[in-house]
């Protein structure tokens, strides 16, 4: 391996790296909006909406991301509407990831037993305020290893953004090799460069859930 | 003394299952009422009933002079009044003992924190139970889990207490600390209703006592001439279940 390959590929990895962290993590906050949205849709049996949320998750989470980012970024121009690369990379993943997120939230709200409800109701409470008080924190800490693997599945699902010509780390490693065959040195930086991406959100994801279960689960 | 509570011809039933057939009660401010009767009598069903935690059929149920509905809006104003202590003692898990008995005076009656807080430590510490303010539910056992969902109960300063089996999920051993923080609430004269299967228990702390069977009121009346001398066969029937004799 030639270290001064290394050093020469390091900007265009570090640059590379940079858009698939911002896409990556634009796209995640977009997949946890869609999560809790259509989370709650489902868990208040609102009419008509849940219909069209049970429909999204089957379509979203049955299909390749690929599929998907091809569908957004070459098909919808077919219809006249145009969007940068970027835009289709973060909202491709917002939509794969919004369908993980819904059921990895739905079936912590599920899961939070009914007599907390009724326990609940028999202080007085009103409804909004069991759901904010009681409901939702113990389904939160029932989701977060649910939650955690999803957004490391996510942020390496951003590996196909490439397909749809996005300067990301896949990009940039596959034209590197492609351009002067140094194949060793591209994918160690693209194999490290995940791992930095990667290994601090595991470790975050860790502490975060320690932290969340405690109080109700213990250590 | 005056009437607090008044049940009036209520009719209960899932789909085809009559739960609760034409029941009527009275009681009257400072009672302890104890509902016994057999398994699947009815009586849960009755206090849940009483707590508009089920829509009924036919007849109402009204607090002082406001009617229970919970088809209707404000079912949670009267819930207020009415403290509830389930079998299962159902603490919320994720907050301490000293969070779990504040939050709905804070929410509810939007008392402040401080104040709510100093209440709290005085009841807990009655009921033994002021050093585990910080403690979360799961590190403590049954007998002080329901002593504290009594305690979170008695934070909302309701008119009356509905007890549902609260011993019923406990070891023998944790029985008694319970039952003597209800046998203390009677002595301050707090109007509740009990159901429970603790015969001893009902035959101390009753003023009354209602048997249930089948959905309908078969006794009402004084503790000591129902338990010594049951009116009706059913009563002595359920009676003898409570006692042994090897010959």
């Amino acid at each position: 391996m030639n270290t001064e390959v290394l050093r020469s590929y390091l900007p265009l990895f570090t640059e590379a790296f940079l858009l698939t962290v911002k896409i990556g993590w634009i796209g995640i906050a977009l997949s946890f909006l869609i999560g809790f949205v259509c989370a709650f849709i489902r868990y208040f049996r609102i009419p008509v909406l849940t219909g069209i949320v049970k429909g999204y998750v089957e379509l979203f989470r049955n299909t390749p991301l690929l599929i998907q980012l091809f569908f957004i970024y070459y098909g919808l121009p077919a219809v006249g509407i145009r969007v940068s690369a970027e835009v289709c990379g973060a909202v491709g993943l917002g939509l794969l990831g919004g369908s993980y997120m819904t059921e990895s939230i739905r079936s912590g709200l599920e899961a939070v037993p009914y007599i907390q409800t009724e326990s609940a109701l028999s202080l007085g409470m009103t409804k909004t305020a069991l759901f904010v008080h009681v409901i939702l924190p113990q389904a939160l800490s029932i989701s977060v290893p649910a939650l955690v693997a999803n957004l490391i599945f996510l942020l390496k699902e951003t590996s196909v953004f490439s397909a749809i010509s996005l300067m990301d780390l896949m990009f940039t490693a596959k034209d590197l090799i492609g351009l002067y065959y140094n194949t060793t040195e591209s994918l160690v930086l693209l194999v490290l460069f995940y791992i930095l991406m990667l290994l601090p959100v595991s470790i975050a994801g860790s502490l975060i859930e320690k932290k969340a279960r405690f109080k109700m689960f213990g250590d | 003394m005056s009437e607090i509570l008044r049940v009036e011809h209520l009719k209960k039933s899932f789909d085809e299952l009559m739960v609760l057939d034409d029941i009527n009660l009275s009681v009257q401010r400072g009672e302890v009422v104890v509902i016994v009767g057999p398994s699947g009598c009815g009586k849960s069903t009755f206090l849940r009933c009483i707590n508009g935690l089920e829509e009924i059929q036919e007849g109402r149920v009204l607090l002082g002079d406001e009617v229970i509905n919970p088809a209707q809006k404000g079912t949670n104003k009267h819930r207020e009044k009415i403290g509830m202590v389930f079998q299962s003692y159902d603490l919320f898990p994720h907050k301490t003992i000293l969070e779990n008995t504040t939050l709905a005076p804070q929410k509810v009656l939007k008392r402040k924190k401080d104040d709510a807080e100093k209440e709290a430590l005085e009841l807990l510490d009655r009921v033994g139970l002021a050093s585990r303010k910080d403690s979360y539910p799961r590190m403590l056992s049954g007998g002080q889990k329901q002593r504290v969902a009594i305690v979170r109960a008695l934070m909302m300063h309701p008119e009356i207490l509905l007890f549902d089996e609260v011993t019923a999920a406990l070891d023998p051993e944790m029985v008694r600390e319970v039952l003597d923080v209800i046998l203390d609430l009677a002595k301050q004269k707090r109007t509740m209703l009990i159901v429970t299967h603790e015969m001893a228990f009902a035959k101390a702390i009753a003023d009354r006592i209602l048997f249930l069977d089948g959905g309908q009121v078969i006794e009402d009346g004084d503790p000591k001439q129902f338990f010594e001398s049951p009116r009706t066969e059913r009563a002595k029937k359920f009676l003898s279940t409570f006692e042994y004799d090897r010959s």
